[in-house]
Order: structure tokens, then C-alpha cells, then sequence
């Protein structure tokens, strides 16, 4: 009993880590069509910026909550000013200058930060279920992908904002004809997308550590996740998550973290040859 | 090297009697040491401190006298983790630097990289990296621990301290299978038993199904052979869930890399450990050193074990060659073989002559406040591991690896 109490929660916990590191490239890409390969260094960007802004004594909530995505999003800015806008439209050469940026971005955290791998100590203690002692911090982190799903959720459902924002991703023309800058639009749906990559990066930062290759590790899951999913931001994302956290945990339980992996993949592949544009391709298909 | 005619006349008049050692004509000539390294990219963080380890090595003793009146040059490559420089460097090294001798090397695979081209080219060739033993070459000198020096000591150790149901964690690759092999033998041997050996690829970094499969499985203590950043996050994890308070833990890895002080107080304290160096180390010799580390470097945060096996090889190469009175590959590989030993931070270290592995002192080690808290001392334990399968004496031709099978 206690122990599928627990397995259930790794399965929540696994989906939770999904939804948070695929989050901001989802609305990215899924709004904007632009694939940004340097999203696993926004991740580290806002890892770091946690770490260092609770070295310098800042609240760890604060650094995790407000410092990580706030550094994620001017930096996301700045990109979106200095490169993307030139780019929309064109996949392939958002994809080459992102993919630089992502180089250039590892080696300037390795000249800053040095090529080792920093942390902090996760904030919320462990606690008994049970026979079985849990990670308090997993709860967070599930707490922390809910929330961001429901925000999103509201904003691009009930705000007049999110409406702008889904009309002039659909038919730009059609927004400007209405008086919409579209080109505003796109950079703020851009820099709400590094924000969220920030917050994921804060957020994992206590339970993985951050090096300056540590985007790496995520960058190919939120990928999976992001294009399995489809286009449809929220239930795109969710049902992919879902999918793969349930898959890989599943087989994490059943063998090991390295079957986990595989079946994760497989699933992917699976996915993709049944339902080339997503699940969202298909299913789904008038949701945000 | 500048030509005057005495020196042509002393040369000429040498030349008749020594046509057969042309190396005596070289004695006003530096010798060169070659040094290959990874002091950029992703090793850095092990090479760079070693880097540091050659400079200060070979200062020391030039400013003894050097070799036989000659002073030692280094000739160093930064092979920027990338194996394949190892190959194209360890070739100039032999063929067109003509070094004396080679020190270097950081992962296995770069060791393998040049060993053949070192052998072929008759250049003696110094490997100081904790490893995964088993190599088995009478050209390569192995000064690093190896798993068998350290479970010997840390796995009976602890599980007197804690019980006898251990689990395994591991990185899959050869170090972390050959030394769950070697835990598991000695565990057996202390009366214990192996619940569990989990592998784990190294970019893995999400520890949390196998938290809960360890509590299911409620083990005395857990072995980690846990080995990089991304496996860094399980002692996070493990912290995170409150279970470093409620299950015991030893590693043959971490601290390596000084990892005890990247995790904070909470998430290392109490982690039982087996080094022949430890900064904690409460000895003259040790003391010194860090003096003149400190001295020539301004800190010490970066001395690890393999910096300090590095120190202890080029010293120890030095001390042979001295007791030679040449650095010519033979002499240098008999003196070792004979005995020559050097007095360094860890205490003293020489020459297992079967395996051309090393012998010398391996420390119990508690990670106390992110530092190393010397327990207990293990005086002049041998390479075990690599001597059940390697005999230099019998078979001076073997060049294998050896995969050590208990």
C-alpha cells in the first residue's frame, strides 16, 4: 500500500519534471513555430542565476521562484531583439542560430561559472509515508507544474491578452489589420517561454546541481515531450507528459532507470510513426 | 645546446670509449619529460590540478640538483578531453619530441590511446590516475588506486561499523562494473551480502525510483560507485528525502574530484570514504606539501588525489632514475623494480615489480563538515586486484588489459 502510494507519486513526480522542462519551449514553439535548440541552456541560465542569487543570501524561494525566471526572461528579451526577430518563418535558420547560441552560452557559462557542477541544498525536508521515506521537494516540484499549467491555462483561455496572443499566432495578418503590433506579441510570447525555461531550471537546480552542459540532459526529453505533444501548448504538453512520465517510471519500477529510458524512447518513436503531428495532430485538436 | 671546440674535443675524446652509450655524449642536456593532459574542457577539473602537480614535481627537482646534474624540461600538450589528441600528441611526444619519459593520461580511454604508441617507441611511460586496474604492460608504470586497494579496507570497514546487507549503486562503464565486482567479493568475504547492484548510465541524474527501491529492499548500508556530475544529483536526492539520516553510505569515488565540498554539509557528512590522500592527512610530509602548494599556488582547494598521485609519480620516476643515474627506460624500469620508493604526502610509495602498480598507504576517510576526517591508516596495501592477473616477471611481453573476473 505504502509502496504504490509512492510509486504513484515518483509517476506524478516524473510527469511533473516533464511538464516543467518542456513548458516554456512548448509555447515557444507551439505559438510561435520557432524551435529554440539553446532552451536547455535557458534552463541552466535560470539554475544558475537560483544558485546565485541564494549564495548571496537572497530567500531560496525567492531565488527559485522570482531570481531564476526573471534572469531567464530579460536574457530571453535580449535573444528575441538581437536574433529570433529576424528569423520568424524561417525553421531552419531559427534552428542554426539558436543551436550557436546554445554553443556559445555553454562556453560563456564555463568561463564564469567554471566547468564544475554547482548546487544548492533542496529547502523542504524529507518525510515519512509510511514505511517509506519521500522526498518533500518532489511535492513542490508537482506543485510547482500544476500551477504552471493552470496559468498558462488562464491566461491564454480567459485573458484578453492570451486571446491577442492566440489570434495573432494564427493569423498575423488578420491581428494587424486589427491594430495588434504583432511583432510585441511574438516577443512577449517569447519571453514568457525563457521565463518558464528559467523557472524549470531554478527549480530542478537543488535536486540535480547545475555544470554549464547540464541543459543537455533535458534538452532531448522536452523535445520528445514538445513534438510528440503537437501544437496545442497546454493539452499537448500534459498528454505527452503524462504519457512518457507514466511510461518511463513504469519500467523505472519494474527494471531499471536504464529500461526506463529506453521505453521512454521507444514510446516516442511509436507515438511519432502513428501520429506523425502529435497527439494534438489528431486528437485534441481545438484546445489550446 | 651550444657547440665550442671543448666541448667538440671532450665529445670526440668520449666518443671512442662510448660509441655503445651514446646518451652520456647528451649529459649537459635537459631531460624532457612529457606531460599529456586534459587541462581544458570537460576533465579540467581533474587535469588542471595535475597540470599544477608536474610544475610544482619537477621544480622541486631541479632545484635537488636535477638528475645526474641534468635538469628536467617539460614538454607538455593540453589534450582538451578530447581523445583523439591523445593519439596525435602521444606521437609527437615519442617521435618528434623524443621525450625521456611520458607522465599523463586522465581517463582510461586516453591511457589506452597512447600506451601502444609509448611501448613501440620504447618511451617509459607513467600513468598516475585512480583506475580501474588490470593493465599489465612493462612499459607503463600505474601509480593510482585501484578498486581492490580501496574496498579491501572501506567495505569490511563499513560494514562492521553499519551491518552486512549492502547495496550497490553504479556507474556502467568498466570502472563502476570492476569494482562492484570487487565490493561484492569483499563483502562476501566479511560474512555480508550483496542485496542489490544497480547500474546506472552516467548522464542519468534523477535518482528518485531508485530512492524508493532501495527502502523496499532495506539495506545496512549503500556502496557508491557513483561517478560525475549528473550522478552527483543522487546524494542531493538522497539528502532531499531525509535518507541519509536512516541508511549509511561508502564510496570508492566521491571526493575524488573534491565532490565533498561541492555538496553542502548536510547532504555529505558522514560518507565513508578510502583514499591514499586526504588534505586531513596529519603528517609533516603532508603538511609541508600543502605548504608549498599553498605557497606556489595561493590555495589548496584544488588538490585532489589524482594531483597528488601525479606529484608522487614524477617524484617517484625521479628518485629511480637518480638511483639509476640515468633516465634511460631499462635502468629507470630496474631501479623501480628494485625497490626505489619515494616519501611523499601519503607516505611512501613504490613498485609492485609484478605489475608495475604501486604500493603505498590508503587512508579510512569520513566526510566530516566537507572536509576529509582521516579515520584509520591501512599501512603499504598492494595492487591485489591487478596481481591475480598480471606477472611481469614471468610474462615481461604482456601488453593486455586485463578484465579482472573474481
Amino acid at each position: 500500500m505504502d509502496y504504490s502510494a509512492v510509486v504513484v507519486m515518483e509517476i506524478c513526480y516524473a510527469i511533473a519534471v516533464l511538464i516543467l522542462i518542456s513548458a516554456g519551449l512548448a509555447v515557444i514553439f507551439g505559438m510561435m513555430r520557432v524551435i529554440n535548440l539553446a532552451h536547455g541552456e535557458f534552463l541552466t541560465l535560470g539554475g544558475y542565476a537560483a544558485i546565485m542569487s541564494n549564495q548571496a543570501g537572497l530567500n531560496i524561494y525567492l531565488s527559485i521562484l522570482v531570481a531564476a525566471p526573471l534572469a531567464a526572461a530579460i536574457f530571453g528579451f535580449l535573444v528575441e531583439r538581437l536574433i529570433v526577430r529576424f528569423l520568424y518563418g524561417r525553421l531552419i535558420n531559427t534552428m542554426l542560430a539558436t543551436w550557436g547560441l546554445s554553443l556559445a552560452m555553454i562556453g560563456g557559462f564555463s568561463m564564469i561559472f567554471g566547468n564544475t557542477t554547482t548546487g544548492i541544498a533542496t529547502p523542504i525536508s524529507g518525510f515519512a509515508l509510511g514505511n517509506y521515506q519521500v522526498s518533500g521537494y518532489n511535492l513542490f516540484v508537482i506543485a510547482i507544474a500544476v500551477l504552471v499549467i493552470g496559468g498558462v491555462y488562464l491566461i491564454l483561455k480567459t485573458t484578453r491578452a492570451g486571446l491577442v496572443a492566440r489570434g495573432a499566432m494564427q493569423n498575423p495578418e488578420m491581428a494587424q489589420a486589427f491594430g495588434y503590433n504583432t511583432s510585441r506579441v511574438y516577443m512577449f510570447t517569447f519571453v514568457a517561454g525563457s521565463a518558464l525555461a528559467g523557472l524549470a531550471g531554478g527549480v530542478m537546480a537543488p535536486l540535480v546541481g547545475i555544470n554549464p552542459a547540464a541543459g543537455a540532459a533535458y534538452i532531448a526529453k522536452a523535445f520528445i515531450t514538445v513534438i510528440s505533444g503537437g501544437t496545442a501548448v497546454i493539452s499537448g504538453t500534459l498528454a505527452s507528459a503524462g504519457l512518457f512520465g507514466f511510461v518511463s517510471q513504469t519500467f523505472t519500477f519494474l527494471a531499471t532507470p536504464v529500461v526506463g529510458e529506453i521505453a521512454l524512447l521507444v514510446a516516442a518513436v511509436i507515438l511519432l510513426r502513428l501520429l506523425p503531428t502529435g497527439i494534438t495532430g489528431r486528437f485534441l485538436k481545438d484546445k489550446v | 645546446m651550444s657547440v665550442n671546440r671543448r666541448k667538440v674535443l671532450k665529445g670526440a675524446a668520449a666518443t671512442t670509449a662510448l660509441l655503445a652509450a651514446p646518451s652520456v655524449l647528451r649529459a649537459e642536456e635537459t631531460i624532457k619529460l612529457g606531460s599529456i593532459l586534459d587541462t581544458s574542457g570537460i576533465f579540467d577539473l581533474y587535469g588542471k590540478p595535475m597540470d599544477k602537480a608536474v610544475d610544482m614535481a619537477i621544480d622541486e627537482i631541479n632545484t635537488d640538483g636535477g638528475i645526474a646534474g641534468r635538469m628536467i624540461e617539460k614538454v607538455a600538450y593540453d589534450t582538451q578531453s578530447d581523445m583523439a589528441l591523445y593519439t596525435q600528441y602521444g606521437q609527437r611526444l615519442a617521435r618528434q619530441d623524443k621525450v625521456d619519459v611520458v607522465h599523463g593520461g586522465i581517463l582510461s580511454a586516453s591511457r589506452e590511446a597512447i600506451r601502444p604508441t609509448l611501448r613501440k617507441n620504447k618511451v617509459l611511460y607513467f600513468y598516475n590516475v585512480q583506475y580501474e586496474g588490470g593493465v599489465c604492460d612493462r612499459n607503463i608504470f600505474c601509480t593510482g588506486i585501484t578498486p581492490a586497494q580501496q574496498a579491501e579496507v572501506l567495505v569490511p570497514a563499513a560494514m562492521e561499523k553499519w551491518g552486512k546487507k549492502v547495496y550497490v549503486l553504479a556507474a556502467d562503464y568498466n570502472y563502476g562494473q570492476i569494482t562492484a565486482k570487487w565490493i561484492q567479493h569483499y563483502a562476501k568475504q566479511a560474512g555480508g551480502e550483496v542485496v542489490q547492484v544497480d547500474f546506472f548510465p552516467l548522464d542519468v541524474a534523477d535518482f528518485g525510483s531508485t530512492i524508493t527501491k532501495i527502502q523496499d529492499a532495506a539495506p545496512d548500508m549503500i556502496m557508491s560507485v557513483l561517478v560525475g556530475g549528473a550522478h552527483l544529483s543522487f546524494y542531493r536526492q538522497w539528502a532531499a528525502a531525509g535518507m541519509n539520516k536512516k541508511i549509511p553510505m561508502a564510496s570508492t569515488v566521491m571526493g575524488a574530484g573534491n565532490e565533498h565540498v561541492v555538496l553542502t554539509k548536510e547532504e555529505g557528512d558522514g560518507i565513508m570514504l578510502a583514499y591514499s590522500f586526504s588534505k586531513e592527512l596529519d603528517t609533516p610530509a603532508n603538511t609541508s606539501f600543502l605548504e608549498r602548494w599553498t605557497k606556489r599556488f595561493g590555495a589548496t582547494d584544488d588538490v585532489h588525489e589524482l594531483a597528488v598521485a601525479t606529484y608522487q609519480g614524477v617524484h617517484l620516476w625521479a628518485e629511480a632514475a637518480r638511483k639509476a643515474g640515468s633516465v634511460e627506460r631499462e635502468d629507470v624500469i630496474a631501479a623501480l623494480e628494485a625497490g626505489a620508493s619515494f616519501d611523499g604526502p601519503t607516505g611512501k610509495i613504490s613498485i609492485d615489480p609484478k605489475t608495475h602498480h604501486a604500493t603505498f598507504d590508503v587512508h579510512l576517510i569520513e566526510v566530516k563538515d566537507q572536509k576529509m576526517a582521516v579515520q584509520k591508516t591501512f599501512v603499504q596495501r598492494p595492487p591485489v586486484d591487478t596481481q591475480t592477473v598480471c606477472n611481469l616477471e614471468e610474462n615481461p611481453k604482456d601488453t593486455t588489459q586485463y578484465e579482472i573476473d573474481i
